[in-house]
């Protein structure tokens, strides 16, 4: 038995394809997820109570059940209730829902995090609520928000493996195309493990990176 | 949709726990096996330690299993769908078992280190009398945690040919075409065994006594 990297390398313009593909739903997604969640979040701190506990049931349901099955019900489930989607924008939109309601969690922590007295000096002061949203809750958020985000931005990353059994054509959809193939699976699959693996690391690192420069914005009890 | 579906996809969520479970435990213990490499002070185990923690969380559990599952026959060996679900998603969840354990082991008194080290105990009865107990203690909800992922990780198994819960659905699916009703009912099921898991944690939680004011 001998392994040949050589004829999946040969190969290269797929895997590029697939990369870049994978990188795209990746960013795309996780944008869409902390905005979608970030609304969420600001819904239940300021929408009342109703909205608030109504907005529980969706995030405790998208927590508590596998994306595969979320990413299933949506793709092939959709089109009996009229919502047709083509493999890529289901993809973009199951991930961003089932990172949504991870992100709406995490800035709801975020928000709780803040000193209220912060907020009533502001309210004092006669900001709106855009203002203190913007220039108090979000810049002393930050700290505390970087860490869980970067490790749910990883978490998508890597969900976004699971797109290709809904042949989205990104990069485990196309080693494994490939892998077949050249009759070379293993080798396709160790390669692209390989390419996450890097990838990951290197969001571990932005990660780092941006928790250093925002420091300063460190509350001084903390 | 009729009951008779949705008895099968009861029977197939059996599946779904069993794989879990022993994944869950068999994880745990490659997990204090990680950990003790950690904390052996030997070079090449701690090195094959970081590598195995950071190779297994990096990796998407889909492409582990893909490798896992084409690997093994072509390395020559011939195991049951089962066997591969199992071991994928042990070796997978030790990795993270690992890294939640890291930080209960740090947790560990240092006075209770040392009062077993004054009291004879040798560094292995030291690592699994005291320093095992407490660590599992501290980081408990995190393993309950864990478990509710892996819950929801084993859908993947379902590639490797495993008929649990989102497998029987999907037959389901082909065989009946009415994805809507059988993918939100699998998902109702695991949102069920989650909700479990997670109010059971929490009584096991309060149950348990805590350790050095922690």
């Amino acid at each position: 038995m001998g392994f040949d990297f050589n004829v999946i390398l040969s190969k290269q313009d797929a895997l590029v394809s697939g990369i870049a593909m994978t990188v795209f739903v990746w960013v795309v997604g996780t944008l869409a997820a902390a905005l979608i969640g970030f609304i969420v979040a600001t819904a239940r701190r300021y929408g009342g109570v109703i909205v608030d506990k109504a907005l529980t049931v969706p995030i405790e349901v998208i927590r508590g059940t596998p994306f595969l099955v979320q990413l299933f019900l949506l793709y092939f489930g959709g089109p009996y209730i009229g919502l047709s989607l083509d493999a890529l924008p289901a993809g973009l939109l199951a991930l961003s829902i089932y990172g949504a309601a991870y992100f709406a969690e995490i800035f709801r922590a975020g928000y709780q995090s803040v000193p209220p007295g912060h907020v009533e000096a502001a309210e004092c002061l006669g900001f709106t609520r855009i203002q203190i949203i913007r220039n108090i809750l979000l810049p002393e958020m930050a700290l505390l928000v970087i860490p869980p985000s970067v490790n749910m931005a990883i978490i998508l990353l890597k969900e976004t493996a699971l797109l290709s059994l809904i042949t989205v054509p990104e990069m485990t959809m196309t080693a494994s195309a490939i892998g077949s193939q050249e009759y070379a699976f293993v080798e396709a699959m160790v390669l692209i493990a390989l390419v996450y693996w890097v990838l990951v690391e290197l969001a571990g690192v932005l990660g780092r990176f941006a928790e250093k420069k925002l420091s300063r914005y460190r509350l001084a009890k903390a | 949709m009729s009951w008779k579906l949705f008895n099968l996809l009861l029977e197939a969520s059996l599946m779904t726990i069993f794989v879990s479970t022993v994944s869950i435990l068999i994880g745990l213990v490659l997990a204090i096996l990680l950990s003790a490499a950690n904390l052996s002070g030997i070079r090449p185990l701690q090195w094959f330690a970081k590598f195995f923690i950071s190779f297994f969380r990096g990796t998407p559990l889909l492409v582990q299993l893909l490798l896992l599952y084409n690997l093994l026959p072509v390395i020559g060996v011939q195991i049951p769908s089962l066997v591969t679900a199992i071991i994928g998603l042990s070796i997978c969840t030790a990795a993270y078992q690992a890294e939640n354990l890291r930080g209960g082991f740090e947790g560990v008194p240092t006075g209770l280190v040392e009062s077993a080290d004054m009291a004879g105990f040798t560094p292995v009865q030291t690592f699994f009398h005291i320093r095992v107990p407490i660590a599992l203690r501290l980081t408990l909800p995190a393993l309950i945690n864990e478990a509710i992922l892996i819950l929801k990780a084993s859908s993947l198994v379902s590639v490797v040919g495993l008929i649990e819960l989102t497998r029987m659905a999907q037959n389901l699916v082909a065989s009946t075409f009415m994805p809507l009703e059988i993918y939100a009912s699998a998902g109702l099921i695991y949102l069920v065994i989650n909700l479990v898991v997670a109010t059971a944690g929490r009584q096991l939680e309060r149950r348990l006594p805590g350790v050095g004011g922690k």
